[in-house]
């Protein structure tokens, strides 16, 4: 009863100092807990609300364990096969040229099979947000060795460590896509900090800010965990992204706008 | 005023009514026979006089899904391949037919299996008809038979495909797309203004969000969906059914053939009745649905068919299906980009069918 009685007199408007966005639906996420998904959904519905661009944006989810970001994000968007979000991003905003687009994707999709869509929707320089979410791992196939993956990184298709000898070296298409003209900016962030939420957010708004400009992609990596993929606890799986990942995906802006 | 009839190629007619019909966006890749199409539509610069987008992608698959998104936006939206382009297009095709999304997709089909050649055939068939991409779906697929049509059926498709959120194809081949004939265009149609109500064009406060997508995970949602799409393709065969007849009412003998194969049965037919054989051509127009009832109507009379096809025989398992085992059924094909010449078909059909 005390209890009951200690939150009804701390529930009034004046010590609100947070409240969910309208932009997120009250639908509970399936994300795992202490998954940096959940998070930046969170982030991008809140400067949706916070530009008053609800009714103007159309969003496209990926294959992988955003692709039912659809059932969180209270605005139009479209669910794209494997890879090819930057593709159908591509045809409604062609369709759509006024219209705030963007494609949010995971490093398998955006980075293994869906490459070619990838480059060449920055290469042409489509007037689009691109979300890459990058843990390092297939996450909703069970944890197995992403383009992304890090040498000696364990993954279920890499029980021993990827030797980049067999496997291949990870891959920087962040670093890649910059070097194209078609990307008007490009940075890489991460979430698991409330810091580094908050840069994320900065980078979010610019990104959107920037797409009236008809300038190009805007493109914004986000280093993230996957503490079911990664078999850690969340706060294991943070520190391990802390120490490991971001040595070889340094955080910072790559690309900056120059007009 | 009535305007003049142009000499055109195939696939130039079907880039020109796409313009006419008030087309939003073509999303195209070469690949031959049928890059005229692309080249025609950016030589023309549809986009300073209708608004039409023209925009060449990095692969079919990209332009497929392309199409996929402009669909699920509610615009008008068109590509065009051949059979390999097709063959890599099939994922989104799936996709768009699981999504109930309007569309175009014309396949000007060459020879195969693999990279094949770039002289005509016929054996898409099967991958027009049959579904193509996986799971349960169908395609309204129209055969065209001439230059003409490749022009009229590009309204007729979207007509189509937005009754029904349906992706449709016409099936054309390397010779109609390739081949002069005279045709003549509709008015040009203004392009949409308003929108579907289903689409993704911007959630406005007095209405909840659209979401285009062909996933549900929940079993028996997902088997409603699929039963509710079977109603949907039951409809389309009861009231979409094209087909043509030459010569048919009297007939003792048909030729059963569709596009290209249907022009040279024509003159078969002729060569067949100056030898006093009473010869007829039944030619599916929608290849999907397919003509099965009026093709077993045919069975009162007729003696036996030809299902006559640039396949090794692909439309005679349909025909039939159509008129079970109640006549002489039979296949004369052609492959490899060869067309079959009007007295090979009369020799076949009289020994195959005729007999002594």
């Amino acid at each position: 009863m005390a209890e009951n009685v200690l939150n009804k007199e701390m529930i009034k408007p004046e010590n609100l100092v947070y409240t969910k966005t309208k932009v997120l639906t009250d639908n509970v996420m399936h994300y795992c807990p202490g998954c940096g998904h959940s998070t930046t959904h969170r982030v991008i519905a809140e400067v949706v609300e916070e530009l008053g661009i609800q009714s103007e944006v159309l969003g496209v989810a990926p294959v992988g364990c955003s692709v039912f970001m659809y059932n969180y994000m209270d605005f139009d968007m479209q669910e794209a096969a494997h890879g090819r979000a930057p593709a159908v991003a591509t045809g409604i905003k062609r369709l759509w040229p006024d219209k705030y687009v963007f494609s949010y994707q995971g490093d398998g999709d955006l980075a293994a099979i869906g490459t070619a869509e990838t480059i060449h929707a920055c290469n042409r320089g489509e007037n689009i947000v691109m979300f890459f979410i990058n843990n390092g791992i297939y996450g909703m196939t069970g944890g197995q060795m992403a383009p992304t993956t890090l040498e000696g990184m364990k993954s279920s298709t890499t029980p021993y460590g990827r030797d980049w000898m067999q496997m291949g070296h990870p891959l920087k298409i962040t670093e890649l896509v910059a070097s194209l003209p078609g990307t008007y900016y490009v940075t890489r962030q991460a979430v698991h900090t409330p810091a580094y939420v908050r840069k994320l957010k900065r980078a979010v708004r610019k990104a959107f800010e920037y797409q009236p400009k008809k300038k190009g992609v805007s493109f914004i990596e986000v280093v993230s965990n996957c503490n079911s993929g990664w078999k850690m606890t969340p706060v294991q799986s943070i520190k391990w992204l802390d120490e490991n990942m971001l040595d070889f995906y340094p955080l910072g802006d790559i690309k900056v706008p120059e007009d | 005023m009535a305007e003049e009839y142009k000499l055109m190629k195939g696939n130039e007619a079907i880039a020109e009514a796409a313009i006419r019909a008030g087309t939003d966006g073509y999303f195209g890749y070469p690949i031959t026979p049928q890059s005229e199409v692309m080249e025609y539509l950016t030589a023309a610069k549809p986009h300073e006089t209708t608004g039409m987008i023209v925009l060449q992608a990095e692969s079919e698959v990209a332009s497929i899904n392309m199409l996929y998104g402009g669909a699920g936006a509610g615009k008008k939206v068109m590509t065009s391949s051949s059979s390999p382009g097709i063959s890599l297009m099939q994922e989104g095709i799936s996709y768009i037919a699981g999504a109930e999304l309007p569309c175009l997709i014309v396949n000007v089909q060459r020879g195969g299996p693999g990279l094949g050649t770039i002289q005509p055939g016929q054996a898409d068939y099967f991958q027009a008809t049959k579904g193509g991409g996986h799971g349960d779906y169908r395609l309204i697929v129209l055969a065209p038979a001439s230059v003409q049509e490749m022009a009229d059926f590009v309204s007729l498709s979207f007509d189509l495909a937005f009754k029904y959120r349906n992706p449709v194809m016409i099936l054309s081949d390397g010779a109609i797309g390739q081949m002069m004939e005279k045709v003549k265009f509709k008015e040009q149609v203004p392009r949409m203004t308003e929108f579907p109500d289903w689409a993704t064009t911007g959630k406005n406060p007095d209405r909840e969000r659209n979401i285009i997508t062909s996933l549900d995970l929940d079993p028996a949602r997902h088997e409603r969906f699929n039963l509710k799409l079977q109603r949907k393709y039951k409809e389309v065969q009861e009231k979409e059914v094209l087909f043509e007849e030459y010569m048919c009412d009297d007939a003792e003998y048909v030729l059963v053939a569709f596009g290209t194969s249907a022009r040279i049965c024509q003159k078969s037919v002729e060569m067949a009745r100056e030898e006093g054989i009473k010869a007829g051509l039944f030619r599916p127009i929608t290849l999907w649905p397919f003509p099965s009832k009026e093709l077993e109507s045919l069975t009162s009379h007729v003696k036996g068919m030809l299902s006559v096809e640039m396949n090794s025989g692909q439309m005679v398992e349909d025909v039939r299906l159509a008129v079970h085992d109640n006549i002489k059924v039979g296949h004369y094909g052609r492959m490899g980009g060869i067309i079959p010449a009007p007295d090979e078909i009369v020799e076949a059909l009289k020994k195959q069918i005729i007999g002594d």
